[in-house]
C-alpha cells in the first residue's frame, strides 16, 4: 500500500473510531449521545449540535490515524495511542477501586481516574521514559545525539529528542498554534459580543470558550517562554545543551497531553468558571472542569521540572570568564522567572488539586456548610497566579532589554540595574496576591498592605522603563522587523503599567474590579510583556534558526496590523470598562452605550487575528524559501551569532571565553566573548 | 545528517560537575516541594485555626517514631555504600522500607480507619475528616514514591551497581527520604498536638 493511501485509512478508521468511542464515552457519562459540546444555539443549531461533537472527536482521532499512516513509528502517534490506553486503564482502575470499597459506577470518578492516567500513558508511548525506566534496571543509556539513525531529519520533530534546540522549536511552534486555537475562540465570542443582544452563542458556549481562551492563552505564553528559554539559554550561556536533556524532553512531551486534556474538555459540558476556576463554582460545575484542572496540574508539572532545568543550567554551566554580571540579561530574566515558576506553580496544582478532591471525594474545603471557606481558594490560586503574571512577562522585558542595545547600537543603560530588577520584581511578587481579591471580602487588615505592596512594585517596573529610555537615548537607531516590535512592547507595556494602579488602589478597584477595564488591563500588560516580544524575538533569531531572512515587507504589515489593532482594542476595553462593561458575560444592557465600543473592539480583534495570520504566514513561507541570510545580519555581540546557522548539533566548534561586558555596543575596542581561546583571536564588536 | 552530528559534545561534562548538578537539581525540586507542603500547611491553619480534632496519640507518636528512626537507618545505609559495604548497605536499606512500610500501615489502615472523622466509623466530621486526610493522604503519597525509589536502590545494589565511586543514586533516595521524614515533622505536631482538640471522640 503506498504511503498515501495508508494516510487515507488511518484517518478513516481514526474518524469513525473517534466518533464512535465519543458517542460511547457521553452515553457512559449520562449525556445524551448526540446532543452537543455547549454548541451554537440559534438558527443551524440542531444539525451542528449533533454534528460538532462527532465531527471534533472524529478530527481529533482521524489525525491519529493519519500519523500513523504516515509513519507508525512517530513518536507523537505513539504516545497518542498511549494516551487512549492509559484513559481506558484509568477508568478501569478507578471503577474496579469503588467495587472494592463497595461503590458503584461513578461517571466522573471514573473519567477522573483516566485523565489522570492519560499523561503517563502518553510518555510511555512517546519514549519519554525509557531511558529512565532502563536506569531502573541498571542500564547504562547513552545520551541521543542526532536524528533518530536511519530516519529522515523532519521525524525528530514529532517525537522524544534530547537537543536543547529541537525541544526549542517544539515548544515554539506548540505554543503557536495553541495560540492560533485560543485566537479563533477569541474570534467567535468576540463576535458575539459585537452587538447587544444575543447573536448565536449560549450562554454556556459563551462561558465555556472564555475559559479555555483565557487559559490556553496562558498555555501557550508557559509554551512560547519555554521555546524561548530552551533554544536561547544553553546557547547564550556556551553550553553544549540544557543540564538535564532527559528531563527537558520529558518536561515538552507533558506538555502536549496536558493541552489536549484541557482542550477535552469542551467536550464533558465545558466549564463555565473562566480560567480562575474560582470554587464553589467549580465544585459545581460540569465535568469537564476536572480535564481542565487536571490538564493545568500536569501542565504545572511540567512547568516545574522545566525552570529546575533552567536554574542549573544557568548557575552551573556558564562558559569560562562569564560571572553572574555578564551573562545575557534575557538569561537573568528566564532565571527569576524560573525561580516563580519553580515554587509559585506548586499552589495552583494543590488549590485544582483540592477542587477536584472536593468533586469526586465529597470534600468541603471550600465549602462552608462542611466548615470549609471559599476564600481559601482564592489566597492559594493567586498566590500562584499573581506571581506568574510576571513569569509571562519578564522573559518578555528580558527580550527588549536584549534587542535594544543591538538595534540603538549603545551599551544596555544599568544593565545591573536591569538584573537586579527582574530578581526584585520576581521575589515582590510573592507579596501581592490579594490584589485581586479587594472585592472578595478578605480580610480588611489585609487590604491595605496588599495595596502598598503592589504600588511598590511598579518601582522595579519604572526602573525598566528608565533604562529603556537610557539605553535608545542618542542611539543609532536602525528599524527592522525585531525592532518595531520593541518599540511596540515599550508602548504597549505602558499601558498595562498604567492601568495597573487604579485598580491596585482599593477605593477605584471597587469599582473597576471585575469589568472590561481589567481585561483592558490585563491584555495589555500580556501583549507588551509577551506577545510583541516573543515576535520581536521569533523575527531577530529566525535567521538564525533557520539560515534564511524572512520577509521585511511581511513582517512590517504585521506588525502594523497588530499593533494599531492592539492600541485600539485595549484602550476602548478600558473605556468600556469604566463606563460600567463587566467581564464575562454575553450580552449586556444597551443604557451602558457601550456597544459601539464593543463594535470597535470586535473589529480591532480581528485585525490583530489578522496581522498574528500574516505573520504566522511569513515565517512559515520564509523557512522554506526566504533568502539565505548572512551569519551576524544585526551586527550582535552575542556568541550564537558568531558561529554558523542553521546552529550545528553540539552548539560551539570548541568553549569560548568571556573577556568582556555583553552590551558594549560602540565603544572602540570593546569584546565580549573569545570564540576560540585557543588559537588567542577576539572576535571584536562588528560594525554596522 | 553529517557524521559530525552523532559525535560527543565538545568539551563534555566531568563526572565531578555532573555530580554538582545532579545534588543541585535535587535540592531544588525539594525546594519546589517545600512550597507544596508549605500549602498544605497554611490550608490546615486556614481551616482549623486553633483547633484540630481528637486523634489517637499513642498512634500518632509510634508513626512519627518509626519515621525518624528509618532516617537514622537510611543514613547508615548512605554512609555503608560509600563505605563499599554492600552487606550493611543493604540490611538498612531492608529496614528502612520496613519502616517506612509500617508507617503507612500505621497513618492509611489504621489512622484513617479509626480516627473519629471518618464517615466509615460514623464520625462524620466535616472539615477535620477532609484535612485530616489531605494532610496525610498527600504526606503517604510521598512515603510511597520514597519506599519505591529506595525499593529500586536497594535492587540496584543488590545488583552491585553501586559503590564507592558511584553513591549518587544512594545518596538521592537518602536526601529524598529524609525530606519526607522532615515535612512529617512539621505535619505531626499541627495534626496531633496545636491547638485545642475539639469534636467527637476519646
Ligand atoms: C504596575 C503593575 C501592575 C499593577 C499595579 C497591577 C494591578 C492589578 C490589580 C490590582 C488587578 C486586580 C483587578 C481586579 O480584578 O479588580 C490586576 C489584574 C490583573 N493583572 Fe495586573 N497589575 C500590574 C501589572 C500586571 C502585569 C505585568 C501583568 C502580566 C501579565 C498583569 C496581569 C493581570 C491579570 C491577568 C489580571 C486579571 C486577573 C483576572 O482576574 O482574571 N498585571 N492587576
Ligand atoms: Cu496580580
Amino acid at each position: 500500500m503506498s504511503r498515501t493511501s495508508r494516510m487515507f485509512l488511518g484517518f478513516v478508521v481514526g474518524f469513525v473510531a473517534g466518533a464512535v468511542l465519543l458517542t460511547v464515552m457521553r452515553a457512559l457519562v449520562g449525556l445524551s449521545p448526540l446532543a452537543a459540546i455547549p454548541a451554537l444555539s440559534a438558527g443551524f443549531t440542531p444539525f451542528f449540535n449533533a454534528l460538532a461533537p462527532l465531527l471534533s472527536a472524529g478530527l481529533l482521532l482521524g489525525a491519529v490515524g493519519l500519523m500513523l499512516g504516515l509513519d507508525p513509528a512517530l513518536g507523537l502517534a505513539r504516545g497518542l495511542v498511549g494516551m487512549a490506553i492509559g484513559f481506558v486503564l484509568g477508568i478501569l482502575l478507578t471503577h474496579f477501586v469503588r467495587l472494592g470499597l463497595g461503590l458503584g459506577w461513578d461517571a466522573e470518578s471514573a473519567w477522573v481516574g483516566g485523565a489522570s492516567l492519560a499523561p503517563i500513558g502518553f510518555l510511555l508511548g512517546v519514549g519519554a521514559l525509557s531511558d529512565w525506566l532502563k536506569w531502573t534496571r541498571g542500564m547504562h543509556t547513552p545520551e541521543q545525539h542526532g536524528p533518530p539513525a536511519g530516519r529522515p531529519a523532519w521525524t525528530r520533530y514529532f517525537g522524544f529528542d534530547q537537543n536543547h534546540k529541537v525541544i526549542g522549536v517544539q515548544y515554539t511552534v506548540t505554543g503557536i498554534l495553541i495560540m492560533g486555537v485560543g485566537g479563533t475562540l477569541a474570534m467567535i465570542f468576540r463576535t458575539e459580543l459585537a452587538a447587544v443582544g444575543r447573536q448565536f452563542l449560549s450562554p454556556d458556549a459563551f462561558n465555556t470558550y472564555i475559559s479555555l481562551h483565557g487559559i490556553i492563552m496562558i498555555a501557550s505564553i508557559l509554551l512560547g517562554i519555554g521555546g524561548l528559554a530552551n533554544y536561547l539559554v544553553p546557547l547564550m550561556l556556551g553550553a553544549s545543551d540544557m543540564a538535564f536533556p532527559r528531563l527537558n524532553g520529558f518536561a515538552f512531551w507533558l506538555t502536549v497531553p496536558s493541552a489536549i486534556l484541557i482542550i477535552m474538555a469542551i467536550f464533558f459540558g465545558g466549564w463555565d468558571t473562566g480560567w480562575t476556576g474560582y470554587a464553589p463554582l467549580s465544585v459545581r460545575g460540569p465535568i469537564g472542569i476536572n480535564f481542565f484542572m487536571i490538564g493545568m496540574f500536569y501542565f504545572g508539572f511540567s512547568s516545574i521540572l522545566g525552570s529546575l532545568n533552567l536554574i542549573v543550567t544557568t548557575l552551573k554551566m556558564r562558559a569560562p570568564g562569564m560571572n553572574l554580571f555578564r551573562m545575557p540579561i534575557f538569561v537573568w530574566a528566564i532565571l527569576s522567572t524560573s525561580l516563580i515558576q519553580l515554587t509559585a506553580t506548586q499552589f495552583i496544582g494543590l488549590s485544582f488539586l483540592m477542587v477536584v478532591l472536593e468533586r469526586n471525594l465529597q470534600m468541603g474545603f471550600f465549602n462552608p456548610a462542611e466548615g470549609g471557606n471559599v476564600i481559601l481558594f482564592q489566597h492559594l490560586f493567586w498566590f500562584y497566579s499573581h506571581p506568574a503574571v510576571y513569569i509571562f512577562i519578564l522573559p518578555g522585558l528580558g527580550i527588549i532589554s536584549e534587542l535594544l542595545p543591538v538595534f540603538s547600537r549603545k551599551p544596555l543603560f544599568g544593565y545591573k540595574w536591569i538584573a537586579l530588577s527582574s530578581m526584585a520584581i520576581a521575589l515582590m511578587g510573592f507579596l501581592v496576591w490579594g490584589h485581586h481579591m479587594f472585592a472578595a471580602g478578605i480580610e480588611d487588615a489585609l487590604r491595605v498592605p496588599f495595596m502598598y505592596s503592589t504600588m511598590l512594585v511598579a518601582v522595579p517596573t519604572g526602573v525598566k522603563f528608565f533604562s529603556w529610555l537610557g539605553t535608545v537615548w542618542r542611539g543609532k537607531l536602525f528599524f527592522p522587523t525585531p525592532m518595531l516590535f520593541v518599540l511596540a512592547a515599550i508602548a504597549v507595556f505602558l499601558i498595562g503599567g498604567l492601568t495597573g494602579p487604579p485598580l491596585a488602589t482599593i477605593s477605584t478597584d471597587l469599582h473597576l474590579h471585575d469589568s472590561y477595564f481589567v481585561v483592558g488591563h490585563f491584555h495589555a500588560t500580556m501583549f507588551g510583556g509577551f506577545v510583541f516580544p516573543f515576535f520581536a524575538a521569533l523575527y531577530f533569531w529566525f535567521p538564525k534558526i533557520t539560515g534564511r531572512m524572512y520577509n521585511e515587507r511581511l513582517g512590517q504589515i504585521h506588525w502594523a496590523l497588530q499593533t494599531v489593532g492592539f492600541y485600539t482594542m485595549s484602550l476602548t476595553m478600558a473605556r468600556a470598562g469604566l463606563l460600567g462593561m463587566r467581564r464575562r458575560i454575553v450580552d449586556y444592557d444597551p443604557a451602558l452605550g457601550v456597544e459601539g465600543m464593543q463594535l470597535i473592539v470586535t473589529i480591532a480583534g480581528y485585525i490583530i487575528f489578522l496581522g498574528v495570520l500574516i505573520g504566522v504566514y511569513n515565517l512559515w513561507i520564509s523557512a522554506k524559501r526566504g533568502q539565505v541570510a548572512a551569519i551576524n545580519p544585526w551586527g550582535s555581540r552575542s556568541p550564537e551569532w558568531q558561529i554558523p546557522s542553521p546552529i550545528p548539533e553540539h552548539n560551539y566548534a570548541e568553549p569560548f571565553e568571556v573577556v568582556g561586558d555583553p552590551y558594549d555596543y560602540g565603544l572602540p575596542g570593546s569584546v565580549y566573548v573569545n570564540m576560540s581561546p585557543s588559537r588567542g583571536a577576539a572576535a571584536s564588536t562588528p560594525a554596522h | 545528517m553529517t557524521a559530525e552530528a552523532h559525535t560527543p559534545p565538545a568539551g563534555g561534562i566531568s563526572p565531578a560537575k555532573r555530580l554538582q548538578m545532579n545534588r543541585l537539581g535535587l535540592w531544588l525540586f525539594l525546594l519546589s516541594e517545600t512550597f507544596l507542603f508549605g500549602g498544605i500547611l497554611a490550608a490546615r491553619f486556614y481551616l482549623w485555626g486553633a483547633t484540630r480534632p481528637h486523634l489517637d496519640q499513642i498512634l500518632g507518636l509510634s508513626v512519627t517514631a518509626m519515621l525518624l528512626v528509618s532516617s537514622f537507618f537510611i543514613n547508615r545505609a548512605e554512609v555503608a555504600i560509600k563505605h563499599d559495604d554492600r552487606i550493611e548497605f543493604l540490611r538498612s536499606t531492608g529496614i528502612t522500607i520496613l519502616l517506612g512500610l509500617l508507617f503507612l500501615v500505621g497513618v492509611v489502615g489504621l489512622e484513617w480507619r479509626t480516627a473519629p472523622v471518618n464517615p466509615a466509623t460514623g464520625g462524620e466530621f466535616g472539615i477535620y475528616g477532609d484535612v485530616l486526610f489531605f494532610m496525610t493522604g498527600m504526606h503517604a503519597f510521598h512515603v510511597l514514591t520514597g519506599v519505591i525509589l529506595l525499593g529500586v536502590v536497594a535492587y540496584l545494589g543488590y545488583k552491585g551497581h553501586f559503590h564507592a565511586r558511584n553513591f549518587y543514586g544512594v545518596e538521592a533516595a537518602a536526601i529524598y527520604w529524609h525530606f519526607v521524614d522532615l515535612v512529617w515533622v512539621f505535619f505531626y505536631p499541627a495534626l496531633y498536638l496545636m491547638g485545642v482538640a475539639v469534636g467527637p471522640g476519646h
